[in-house]
């Protein structure tokens, strides 16, 4: 009842736009733009056949093989450079260089190297979500605070303990912000990289759409998929948030 | 007069100073002084003077310039877990739960880490609040939690940097009182900083007084009081103007 109540002023919002979007396309009696409801038809008749379903399949797994792939590698490493002096100062130049490179920027060496098959969105996400989380691992560890390593000095406990239960622990909340960040953006990448080429994946079902007749109930239906399972996306790195031994930095 | 042998700490001729944009300062010179094994020793000072340097000093977090600390006649080089700093800050970590925290010390060859765990949880009162997060604990608590995780790796000696400043007046009161009754079944060896002359006479057995920096001991003070203690004494009173004047500080009463 109390989050109805809250959901309520959001839900309107939506509903005003909806109403004006609808109004618009009656008063102006358009040929190519679709109305909500030729939208909502063309979503039904996506889902029947089935395309719908392979499309959000092929967008998803190409996210999780790229934004996998970054995890694997992102927090490993931003805990090396966190720790390791020289490891920062050797390679934190070299990695702010390539953060502000648009990922849609290598999207023509992603095609040299890996043709267009799955490899190059895959790639491409990588791209764009491990420099995120490296640079959030990175300055997780710079900030644990220093009462803390202290209190591990003292009782004098060995390396794989520091690392286990106080280092890795403290860096937490910074991961786990970096690992938000770093899927928002490999969900924008993947259907920006799937506009480009290949066959499947929510992108290339917009691209596709306009080219194959002017699809545009279809087009727009694509990029409301889009959002709804972008927002789904953070809602499940959320729920990693709510984690009783990361809620400490997050409270207040 | 302590025999030789009774010695925990002895600080000799430790002095400090802290460099930085070409100014030196001298926080600590030459001092000298001895805690007895099982006595509890304050150490009051002006703020600013150096009480927290040497504190860190004699914990093993930081060198002296000159001088050194002997623990058992043992030359100190660096923090271990016979000598466990308790600050105002607090360091019990948030990501570990209350039981976690006071495991945390223990090394995994320890027996019964669990129920050593279990055990100083009850001993600081906080029975049924082993599985809680430290955010999920009032001020006073974590203090316990900080101060059971130090005794459970039964160490020798606590270094109380302003343990119980955070808290309001009331807490740091309970605080003291539950500290004195943990001592009474643990004994330690306790070096307390604080800035509250009435903390000191409550708690300790030797006051040691310093000067503005550079620090130096400027007097000491027995406390010859027997537990319970009532800081409203006369004779606690008198004490307390007396150390309240060696810090400068004139009071009619």
């Amino acid at each position: 009842m109390k989050g109805l109540k809250q959901a309520l002023p959001s839900i309107v919002v939506i509903a005003i736009v909806v109403g004006i979007w609808w109004a618009v396309v009656a008063a102006t009696q358009s040929a190519i733009f679709p109305t909500p409801w030729a939208v909502v038809t063309g979503t039904l008749e996506l889902a029947r056949d089935g395309t719908l379903w392979e499309h959000i399949g092929a967008s998803l797994m190409r996210v999780g093989a790229g934004f996998g792939l970054a995890v694997a590698l992102a927090i490993p490493l931003g805990l090396w450079m966190g720790w390791v002096h020289g490891a920062f100062v050797t390679l934190n130049p070299l990695f702010q260089i390539m953060r502000p490179i648009s990922p849609i920027a290598w999207i023509p060496i992603a095609i040299l190297w890996f043709g267009v098959g799955n490899a190059s969105p895959i790639f491409l996400i990588f791209i764009a979500s491990v420099f995120p989380m490296i640079v959030q691992t990175t300055v997780g560890v710079h900030t644990i605070e220093k009462r803390f390593l202290r209190a591990a000095e003292n009782f004098g406990v060995s390396r794989t303990k520091l690392f286990m239960k106080v280092v890795f622990p403290a860096t937490l909340p910074q991961i786990i912000v970096g690992m938000r960040i770093g899927l928002g953006v490999a969900w924008l990448v993947v259907v920006a990289a799937e506009m480009i080429a290949l066959r499947s994946g929510l992108g290339y079902l917009i691209i596709d759409s306009r080219n194959a007749g002017n699809r545009y109930d279809l087009v727009i239906a694509g990029m409301i998929i889009i959002g709804l399972i972008g927002l789904m996306l953070d809602g499940f790195m959320r729920l990693l948030e709510s984690m009783k031994v990361v809620r400490w930095r997050y409270a207040h | 007069m302590p025999t030789k042998s009774s010695t925990k700490i002895r600080v000799q001729n430790v002095r400090k100073a802290f460099t930085n944009d070409k100014v030196n300062l001298q926080v600590i010179e030459g001092l000298d002084f001895e805690v007895n094994d099982g006595e509890f020793v304050a150490i009051v000072g002006p703020s600013g003077c150096g009480k927290t340097t040497l504190m860190n000093i004699i914990a093993g977090f930081l060198a002296p310039d000159s001088g050194g600390v002997h623990i058992n006649g043992v030359l100190r080089n660096g923090p271990n877990r016979k000598g466990i700093m308790i600050t105002q800050q607090g360091s019990v970590f948030p990501w570990l739960t209350v039981k976690q925290n006071l495991m945390f010390g223990l090394p995994d060859e320890v027996p019964n880490r669990e129920a050593l765990a279990d055990e100083y949880a009850e001993l600081v009162g906080l029975k049924g609040f082993e599985n809680n997060y430290p955010h999920e604990l009032s001020g006073g608590m974590l203090k316990r939690a900080e101060i059971a995780r130090a005794l459970v790796v039964k160490p020798e000696i606590l270094y109380m940097d302003e343990p119980f400043s955070a808290l309001d007046a009331l807490m740091s009161l309970r605080m003291q009182n539950e500290l004195l009754r943990i001592l009474a079944i643990e004994k330690h060896t306790v070096m307390l900083i604080t800035h509250d002359v009435e903390e000191a006479i409550h708690l300790a057995d030797r006051i040691l007084v310093l000067s503005p920096r550079p620090a130096r001991i400027q007097a000491s003070f027995e406390v010859p009081f027997a537990h319970p203690r009532r800081v409203s004494s006369p004779e606690a009173q008198a004490l307390r103007v007396a150390i309240l004047k060696e810090l400068g500080v004139t009071e009619t009463v």
